[in-house]
């Protein structure tokens, strides 16, 4: 197939073949980078949380009026849900995975230490804490119900007991005997010791650098007058749950307010809203972008083949076949996009450098530009498949009309 | 000779009809993409307070752990301690200041039809209301002298007046919150904002604050607030270990009317800090900061990345479309070959053409306006519809909404300028042969 003579066609009508180039370098930058944005925001929304996010919800009550006792209303809520029909396990907490707000603080192995070993934070649960949750224990024991102390709110925790996550045990002892040790949560003493580790837990913040560093804590600490109860139903079973145990709950106790009753499925709903919609606005541009330049293309070759009509008849006409113009036509798609793609791919590391720099985000990895190239190409081709075959049509009479 | 290119430039849009479709929804996506994203953009960052956005300044003063810093980046803490606020409210060397923080507490209504709830409110001094011009609809706020009383006074919102007392005046009627009665003085009108740039620790585009009340008034419940808290060490145990802490969880605005006030307040924040190192706390270097509201804005980042990124992304898929405009409007021109040839043979300049053609480009870039615009109102739905937080700050407003027919046009005149002074330079005798 003799390429001389589509480039010296192409070389007539340059602006036409720079403008469609353009259009493909700029798509395969910005596909290919939207992608990789959109990659990593499905990585993020993917991360476990460690517990049970389908059968668990949890809700708040706010003790109001003069002489609320909250821990007495906490036991007794307790009590109540752990002899309602369908609830598996159910504890007070102070916060959830992906909450977006809860308690941390540092961990030092030595006291009075300048920096803090690990950043952790801490869910104040009981003894059915751990199985509420839904974490699995890798090493060590739970809770024991008399491990359990009441604390006045406003009082330093300092609990005898504590669990964490494996992350946060690697992170403290990376030998892997944390087991039993003794962690100061406080500049001095007492210490706490490590009675069970659990595989994983995030912390609240999604983006926090500590993110699977957890505590669990043994306590009764409401926040003043309120409390929050996670509750894990059993499976299947957690919507009905969940309007029972608002409804009885807010009948138990008319001095306080049940509120805020969410699924842990919801919290993270929320927690990722902001990642899910970028990957939505940047999935549709995607789309938008590849099929504006489609059209681009389809445009463009429909109106060359207009202007070559008489071309390509006086070509059939010669003895080519209606394969050969068709040949031609895809030949020259495919070179106007190749060269349009090696500029989209020096495009392409160029803004992705940009957006490392000013943005904070990971090298464009290199498979992205290679397979870019190959969709586009497809693209291409598919673009002016029907201009050309339209092309391959043209009688080779035409050659000889005069009009 | 205008009105009669625009009547050309009608008629030939309408002769090809599929060329015409192309290069209008080419515009109108891209205009369309362009818009929704900037009009998120501009909102979100735009001046909340534009009339004194630079004399309202949020006090930082760096109380914090002489280990490590507060910040990575040497910014000094967010917030400031009890200690810090009170000392600094008595001080009185601004022209107005206020300290506050969130509090929730649960009201419980006369009127039994509504069932208690839990109500998030702001506590505040009484200059707030001076400071930041919420709107009343009956009432207002509550004087230094209440302040200093600790009387119990609330300012109600507007919904939550709605909630409670159906909209009506409720000035003067009690209010129970926690058991504790509260006499109704002033009712907020409808304060749109389109964030809480009053209180950024705890979160640009959380839920609007639903009551006020004064700050000494809420010391006394000794309830914990409901926002951000932080700490460097143990507070110890108890309330008044508490307030006497270096736990930070309290804002602190001033008002300084003058650049001149300004240097002075800097200069007392400086001394204070003096002053309390002598006792022994602040041990780490000055680092004190009176950012006013648009630099506290953009120090903490109220218009995310990710709007930034979206905002980049479709002014360049703007460019693409424009791209593909121009060829298409190079190949509709080209086409037009005849017709110009026929012109010129007839008597018309070259300017003449370029004038029909540019016109017919500035009809497209309207057309594609008033798709872009249509796309650019469904888009900022799909916004708000994505990001529940964005309802006050994904809507046209007039000064957007001329800009996007302004752009249209613009970039189609832009787009045209090649395809146009290419059809100039036809040939009149080449066209006419036969």
């Amino acid at each position: 197939m003799e390429i001389r003579p589509i480039l010296s066609a192409l070389m007539r009508s340059k602006v036409s073949m720079i403008l469609i180039g353009l259009q493909v370098a700029l798509t395969l930058a910005i596909v290919c980078n939207a992608l990789f944005i959109i990659g990593q925001r499905l990585e993020r929304m993917d991360r476990p949380s460690g517990m049970n996010e389908s059968d668990t919800f949890w809700f708040g009550s706010n003790g109001f009026g003069q002489g609320y006792d909250a821990n007495a209303v906490q036991l007794s809520d307790l009590a109540l849900l752990r002899q309602m029909p369908g609830i598996a396990a159910a504890t007070s907490t102070n916060s959830v995975p992906m909450s977006n707000g809860g308690w941390s603080t540092g961990i030092n192995l030595q006291p009075k230490q300048k920096t803090s070993t690990a950043q952790t934070t801490l869910y104040i649960v009981d003894a059915q804490g751990l199985d509420a949750y839904g974490v699995k224990l890798v090493a060590g024991r739970n809770f024991k119900p008399e491990e359990i102390k009441t604390v006045k709110f406003g009082d330093r925790l300092q609990p005898a007991a504590i669990i964490v996550t494996k992350a946060l045990a690697d992170k403290l002892y990376p030998d892997g005997d944390a087991l039993g040790k003794q962690v100061y949560m406080d500049e001095e003493p007492p210490t706490s010791t490590i009675i069970g580790i659990v595989e994983r837990t995030q912390v609240p913040w999604v983006d926090a650098e500590f993110i699977d560093y957890s505590t669990f804590v043994p306590a009764y600490m409401p926040y003043g007058n309120s409390t929050r109860y996670l509750v894990r139903a059993e499976a299947g079973r957690r919507d009905e749950v969940m309007k029972e145990v608002e409804q009885k709950m807010s009948q138990s106790n008319t001095s306080r307010i049940i509120g805020k009753m969410r699924t842990i499925a919801s919290v993270r709903s929320d927690a990722y809203a902001g990642d899910r919609a970028m990957a939505i606005i940047l999935g549709t541009v995607i789309v938008a972008l590849l099929a504006i330049t489609a059209l681009g293309i389809v445009g463009m070759a429909s109106f060359w083949v207009a202007q070559r009509t008489r071309q390509i008849g006086t070509r059939r006409a010669l003895g080519a076949t209606r394969f050969d113009i068709l040949r031609y036509f895809q030949t020259e798609n495919f070179i106007i996009t190749t060269l349009g793609l090696l500029v989209g791919g020096v495009l392409a590391y160029a803004l992705s450098l940009w957006l490392m720099q000013n943005y904070q985000s990971p090298r464009l990895p290199w498979y992205y530009v290679p397979i870019g190239f190959v969709c586009l190409w497809v693209l291409g081709q598919l673009a002016v498949l029907g201009p050309a075959l339209r092309a391959s049509h043209v009688p080779p009479a035409v050659a000889t009309r005069n009009v | 000779m205008f009105g009669y290119y625009l009547q050309l430039g009608l008629r030939s849009l309408r002769r090809n009809p599929v060329l015409t479709t192309l290069m209008v929804v080419g515009i109108g996506l891209g205009i369309a993409a362009s818009m929704t994203t900037l009009t998120v953009l501009h909102l979100m960052g735009s001046d909340p307070i534009p009339w004194k956005s630079d004399k309202l300044h949020y006090v930082q003063i760096d109380n914090w752990d002489v280990n490590n810093p507060f910040s990575d980046d040497g910014r000094p803490p967010d917030q400031v301690t009890y200690r810090d606020a009170v000392a600094l409210m008595e001080a009185g060397k601004a022209d107005k200041q206020t300290a506050m923080f969130k509090l929730a507490l649960p009201i419980q209504p006369e009127n039994p039809e509504v069932k208690p709830f839990q109500a998030l409110g702001r506590v505040t001094y009484a200059d707030f209301f001076a400071m930041f011009e919420p709107p009343f609809a009956y009432g207002g706020g509550w004087d230094r002298k209440q302040d200093a009383e600790h009387a119990r006074v609330v300012v109600l919102t507007r919904e939550s007046n709605e909630k409670l007392f159906g909209g009506q005046n409720s000035v003067g009627k009690t209010l129970r919150m926690n058991g504790v009665d509260y006499s109704i003085v002033g009712v907020l009108a409808d304060w749109k904002l389109r964030s809480k740039y009053y209180d950024l620790t705890n979160g640009a585009f959380s839920d609007a604050d639903e009551f006020f009340m004064p700050f000494t008034t809420a010391i006394d419940l000794k309830q914990r607030a409901s926002g951000n808290n932080n700490c460097f060490k143990s507070p110890g145990d108890g309330w008044d270990a508490y307030l006497e802490s270096d736990c930070i969880w309290i804002q602190m605005w001033v008002q300084l009317d003058s650049p001149a006030r300004l240097a002075e307040y800097h200069a007392f924040l400086d001394n204070y800090v003096a002053e309390q190192k002598k006792l022994g706390r602040f041990p780490r270097p000055l680092n004190n900061r009176l950012l006013d509201v648009n630099q506290w804005m953009r120090d903490q980042r109220v218009v995310s990345r990710d709007v930034q990124v979206q905002t980049g992304l479709a002014f360049a898929f703007l460019i693409v479309c424009l791209v593909n405009t121009i060829g298409l409007l190079l190949a509709k021109f080209t086409r037009k070959a005849g017709e110009v040839g026929l012109r010129r043979a007839l008597g018309a300049s070259r300017n003449d053409v370029f004038k029909q053609f540019l016109i017919e480009s500035g009809v497209v870039g309207m057309t594609g306006g008033l798709l872009g615009l249509l796309l650019t109102g469904l888009g900022l739905l799909a916004v708000r519809a994505l990001y529940a937080e964005y309802k006050n700050v994904a809507h046209l407003d007039w000064s957007m909404i001329s800009i996007t027919i302004v752009l249209a046009i613009a970039s189609a005149l832009l787009a045209g300028l090649y395809p146009t002074w290419r059809a100039c330079r036809v040939q009149p005798a080449a066209q006419l042969k036969v």
